[in-house]
Order: structure tokens, then sequence, then C-alpha cells
């Protein structure tokens, strides 16, 4: 295998949990809602479907589990926010402390036991191409998925008429009630489908990345995952391609650690984060580009009138 | 049955005293359900955790150590969030304060006299401050998120200070521990009492008042409020929004930097690679618990030191036997009540049996 392969490779493996929570989160925001508890809804999944797939010994059931841990803290920080009109920002806080936390505890007897590893999925003749072959066509079920489901919010948000309801309870929350909308349930549901899609994401960490669990091994995924939603603009397809420009800053490290040039580890470590920044400013500086995109009415309360 | 809220015709002062206290029963009791799950006795558990750091005169002794950067970060947060600024890198700006307050006693040993401590405090809080600079520039000039850039600054700063006490910053006497030079006498806090007990905790009571007069009694108070309240009526008082981002910010990073200086100059006396057990970011619970009030934040700063020293309790008992996980899984918790009894302060919950009453929705 070359060189060049393996860093596609472990650049799509990196990516893929960062594209799955950024694109659950990307739908919640277009409702109107700033959740940014997804570290703590990934850790979450990470550790339910470690835990999940230890004990049954079966990934579906892990990947499941994963997704019901996210969306039961996604109802949590719904029910706050939403039911109660909380401060969005200081709940997103606060799930994502209480996931480290409870991901900790409810995780502590899986700590340092063998894991299941994601099989790649083979199709004969395809995956025997050389070069494009392993990496078209012989990645995990859930490389797959994830692309496919950005596909799938890209048709829903733009193509049908929820998705141009949702985008409407963003944008203006008063008018969409107005006009008969439940925005309440619609957030709900948007809330919702961002915390299964981080559980899932977590549980990508855990299950494909690197098949085990340990506290924290989220390691602040979460928030580049909120970065990518504002990089690519609120857009499906830019989000995808923030991803993967992240994945590969995440691999750039390991295999310059590994090459030796005498970089320190820890300057290689830190490139994910000042990559955020950087792009952060990047995109904020295109002034135009940002505001078209942005749900108007994300991060407000809405309290229905009577 | 549906929950329906229905807007006071003004703030409940009754609720806005009872809020914290309902938050923290509340908490108290989830908790005891908690550990139930977990199959421990939750009455001996609770004892542990939060009964018995208070019961010896060097554990309370450690809650005013460990309350003391709490309450020092926690003000300076209060700031930010009453003008609605959002600074959630706390820790970063403790970790540069700290790395910055240490430039003399580890590069510059023998500079030794009554002036190194003053200077350290003062390097302290200029590193914190210019760190929690950069989120607070790239917001004004860029417009870019304040809560992403300080939070990834965060990681930034840990991973610089495990560099330098790998690297540079090792000491050359250390058996190549991960740690600096031990500080000396001049460029340290001292303790006293039977733990560590220190004179930087008289700094955070002395940010506490100062804060609370500046709040309540300058007009840099009220421009911090009505920015918080009212962006649009501040900009025509003359206030402007970005200095006020600016001010914040490094007012918080300042106050953040000598908390992480007096951590190492006080209780530790070296760097290490890990040297908070997430102040920065217990600090924004304090905040929100303290009311963002000056004084509602030394009691909160108090409370949420009895948490850390409960986990370290409950990870020590022999019954228990709980990962230290559990401090974060109750400060989460706090937080979503505090926030969640909030709500009680401006609205009267209603509860609605079925679809009645639903007539717009």
């Amino acid at each position: 295998m070359g060189m060049l392969e393996a860093v596609i490779l472990t650049v799509i493996t990196a990516a893929t949990p960062l594209l799955l929570a950024a694109i659950g989160e990307l739908v919640t925001e277009r409702s109107g809602v700033l959740n940014l508890g997804v570290e703590g809804m990934m850790v979450m999944g990470a550790m339910a479907g470690f835990a999940g797939a230890y004990m049954s010994g079966s990934l579906i059931v892990g990947l499941a589990l994963a997704i019901v841990a996210g969306v039961v803290m996604s109802l949590l920080f719904a029910f706050l926010t939403l039911t109660l009109v909380t401060n969005q920002v200081a709940t997103g806080l606060s799930l994502t402390i209480l996931g480290l936390g409870l991901s900790g505890i409810l995780g502590e007897g899986f700590v340092s036991k063998p894991g299941i590893k994601m099989p790649k999925l083979e199709i004969p003749g395809l995956t025997d191409i050389p070069f494009i072959g392993p990496i078209l066509f012989g990645q995990d079920a859930l490389v797959y998925f994830s692309i496919l489901l950005t596909v799938a919010v890209w048709w829903f948000l733009f193509k049908t008429r929820a998705g141009l309801v949702l985008r409407a309870v963003g944008d203006n929350h008063d008018s969409a009630h107005g006009l008969g909308y439940n925005v309440i349930r619609i957030r709900y549901l948007a809330v919702m489908f961002g915390g299964g899609c981080a559980g899932l994401g977590g549980a990508y960490l855990s299950l494909a990345y690197t098949p085990l669990w340990t506290d924290d091994m989220t390691a602040g995924r979460g928030w580049i995952a909120l970065a990518l939603v504002v990089f690519g603009t609120w857009m499906p397809g830019r989000v995808v391609v923030g991803a993967y420009l992240f994945g590969f800053m995440t691999i750039l490290g390991f295999h310059a650690q590994a090459l030796g040039y005498g970089i320190p580890s820890q300057f290689l470590s830190s490139l994910p984060y000042l990559a955020t920044i950087v792009v952060l400013v990047l995109i904020s500086m295109r002034k135009s580009l940002v505001s078209i995109h942005t749900p108007a009415c994300i991060g407000k309360p809405f309290v229905p009138s009577h | 049955m549906r929950l329906e809220l229905v807007k006071r015709p003004e703030h409940s002062v009754l609720m806005a005293v009872l809020s914290p206290l309902i938050a923290l029963i509340l908490t108290v009791f989830f908790v005891g359900i908690v550990f139930a799950i977990l199959g421990k006795d939750p009455f001996h558990a609770l004892y542990v955790y939060f009964i018995s750091p208070l019961t010896e005169s060097w554990t309370l002794e450690e809650l005013l150590v460990k309350a003391s950067p709490l309450v020092m970060i926690g003000v300076g947060l209060a700031v930010c969030y009453t003008s609605n600024v959002w600074n959630i890198g706390a820790e970063g700006q403790f970790t540069a304060g700290a790395l910055a307050g240490s430039i003399l006693p580890v590069m510059f040993p023998e500079y030794a006299n009554w002036t190194t401590l003053p200077l350290m405090l003062l390097m302290g809080a200029i590193g914190g401050a210019l760190y929690a600079g950069i989120p607070a520039v790239l917001k004004t000039r860029f417009g870019a998120n304040e809560i992403l850039t300080s939070l990834m600054l965060v990681y930034v700063a840990q991973l610089f200070l495990d560099w330098l006490v790998r690297g540079h910053w090792r000491d050359p006497e250390g058996y190549n521990f991960p740690e600096s030079r031990v500080f000396s006498d001049a460029a340290s806090l001292g303790t006293f009492g039977d733990g560590n007990l220190h004179y930087g905790i008289a700094l955070a009571v002395v940010a506490v008042i100062a804060l609370a007069i500046v709040m309540s009694k300058t007009i840099k108070g009220f421009e911090i409020a009505v920015l918080g309240e009212a962006p649009r009526a501040g900009g025509f008082a003359g206030f402007s929004q970005k200095k006020m981002v600016i001010f914040a910010f490094m007012l918080s990073g300042a106050l953040a930097g000598i908390a992480g200086i007096i951590e190492i100059a006080g209780p530790l006396t070296q760097l290490r690679p890990s040297i908070s057990p997430g102040y920065g970011f217990t600090a924004i619970i304090v905040a929100f618990l303290g009311r963002l009030n000056p004084v509602g934040i030394l009691l909160a700063g108090l409370l949420l030191a009895l948490s850390f020293l409960g986990g370290e309790a409950a990870q020590a008992d022999e019954l228990l036997k709980i990962s230290s996980k559990i401090t974060n899984v109750i400060q989460g918790m706090l937080l979503f009540f505090v926030l969640a009894c909030d709500t009680l302060i401006l609205y009267r919950i209603r509860f609605v049996s079925g679809r009645a009453g639903a007539g717009s929705a």
C-alpha cells in the first residue's frame, strides 16, 4: 500500500465521526436551535456504542444504543431550552459537562476491554482495483452511510415541503407559528435528529476509529463539529468538504510524527484546534456568504403566544 | 398533559432567592438516585460526597483553597455573561496565566527578592488577558464566533504547557519527571494551617469586593448591564459593543490568569502537565449558580469546591470506590437545574390537560 493511499484511508476514518455529528447539528441549527452539547452527546454515544457492542457482541446493537444515548441526551436539552426556554448556550455547556461525567461513570467497567472493530465492506472485484478500489469500495458501512445521510439531509432541507417548514421555523419562528406550524414540536424533532447523529458519530470513534473506550475519548471533536457547521455556512455539501479537511489535519499530525521531522507531537496534536480557529476567521470574514445562510432565529428563545 | 409557560407580570423576587436552593435540593435528590442506580447506598454516598469534606479542619481549609480559583474566575466570567459575551475558554486563560507567571521562577530562578511574587502575579494577569484577547479580537475584527475560538484555545494552551514541562522547562535535576523546577520561597505564596492554605485566597475576596462595587456603583457596571440586556439601547447611549467584548474578555482573562499563577505559586509550587481539575469550566457553573452576582458567586464557589472534594472523597471511600467523574455528573446536573429553576423567576408554569388550550398551536 502506498503512502498516499494510506493517508487517504485514514483521512476518511478521521473525517466520518466529524461529518456525522456536524450534519446532525446542521439540521438542529437550521431549525433555529444552537445545541452546544454535541461533545457531551458524542461521548455518550461513544460509550453506549462500545458498551452495547461489547455486551451483546453485535455491532448493530452497539450502534442502536449509541443513537438512543444521543437522542436521550438531546431530549434533556430540548426539554430545558424549548419547553422551559432556558439559555441555549449555558444549557448546551451543561449537557457537555454532564455527558463527559456520565459516560465516565457508566463506562468505567469497559475501560481497556477489547473492542469490536467495524468490518470494512469488500466488493469482490471492485475492492481489488489498485488505489481506487480500497478507497472507494473498501470502507466500513458508516462511511457510506455518512455520505448518504448528507445527501438525504440536503434533499430533505431543500427539496421537500417538510424541509422548507423546518428552515422557515429557523428563520422566523413567529411567522411560522402564525402560519399554524408547531414550532416547538418541529424543533424537538430537529434537536433529536442532531442527538442521534452525534451519538452515531461518537460510536464511530469507539467502534471503528480506535475500537476501545477511554474517558473523554472525543477530545473536542464535538466542538470541531460545531465549528464545521459554521465553516459549511449551514450547507450540507460544504460541511462534507470541511469534515474531510479536518480529517486531513488530524492525520497530518500522525504521519508527520511517524516521519520524524522533529516537530513536537504537542504542536501536531494542536493542529486541528488551530485550524478550526483559522477556518472560523476566514469564513467569518466573508460576511455576505455567512449571513445569507445563517438561520435568523438561531439561539433565540420562543414562547408560543396563545 | 402539557406544560405551558405563562409570563409573570414582573420578576418574582421570591423565586430569584429560592431558585438556587431548589436547584441544589433537586440535584442532591437526583444524585442520590444515580448512586442508587449504580448499586451504592445513596445515604452513605451523599454523606461521603456532601458532608464528610466538611467535618475536618484540613478539609475545610482545602475547601477554601479550591474555592478561590473558582470565585476568581467566576466573577470575571459574570462580567462576560452579563454583557452577553461568551467566554468559555477560561481554562485556557488559567493555563496561559500560569505559564506567563512562571517565566520568572523557571527561567530566572536566581531573581528572588520581595518583588518576585508581585511580578509573577502581574505577568500571570497579563498572560491571561492577552490570551483572552485573541478570541476577543477575532470576534470584533472578523466576527468569528467567540464560543468556539475561546474553547479551541483551551486545548492549545494545555498542549503548549505539556510541551514546555516535558521539554525546555523540565527540571534539570528532576530525574526526567515532566515537571518544572520547584519554585524558591521568594516565588511561592507559602502555605499555613494544616493543609495548603495560602494568602492567594485573599485576592479572590478582593476580586469579589472590587467587582461588586464596579457592577453596582459605577458607570462601567451600568454599561455592562445595558449592553447585555439591550444592545441597541446601549448603542444609542454611546456604549460600544466591540469595546465591551474586548474589555470583558481581557478582564476575565486577567482574573483567570491570576488564578492560574496563584495555583502554581501556592499549592503546586511547580508546573506540571496537568495543573487544574477543570477550574475554568466549573467556574462557568459558579457564575450562573451565583446569579452572575459577585456575592452569589462567592457562595457558589464554595459549593462547587465542595463538589471537587466530594468527588475525591467518593473515589477514596472503601464502600463507594466511584470514579471522580461523578463530580462532572453532579456539576452538569446542578447547572441544568439552576437554569430550569431560573425559568420560574420569569414564568409561571401551568399544566394543561390534553390538547385543550392548544388553540393556536
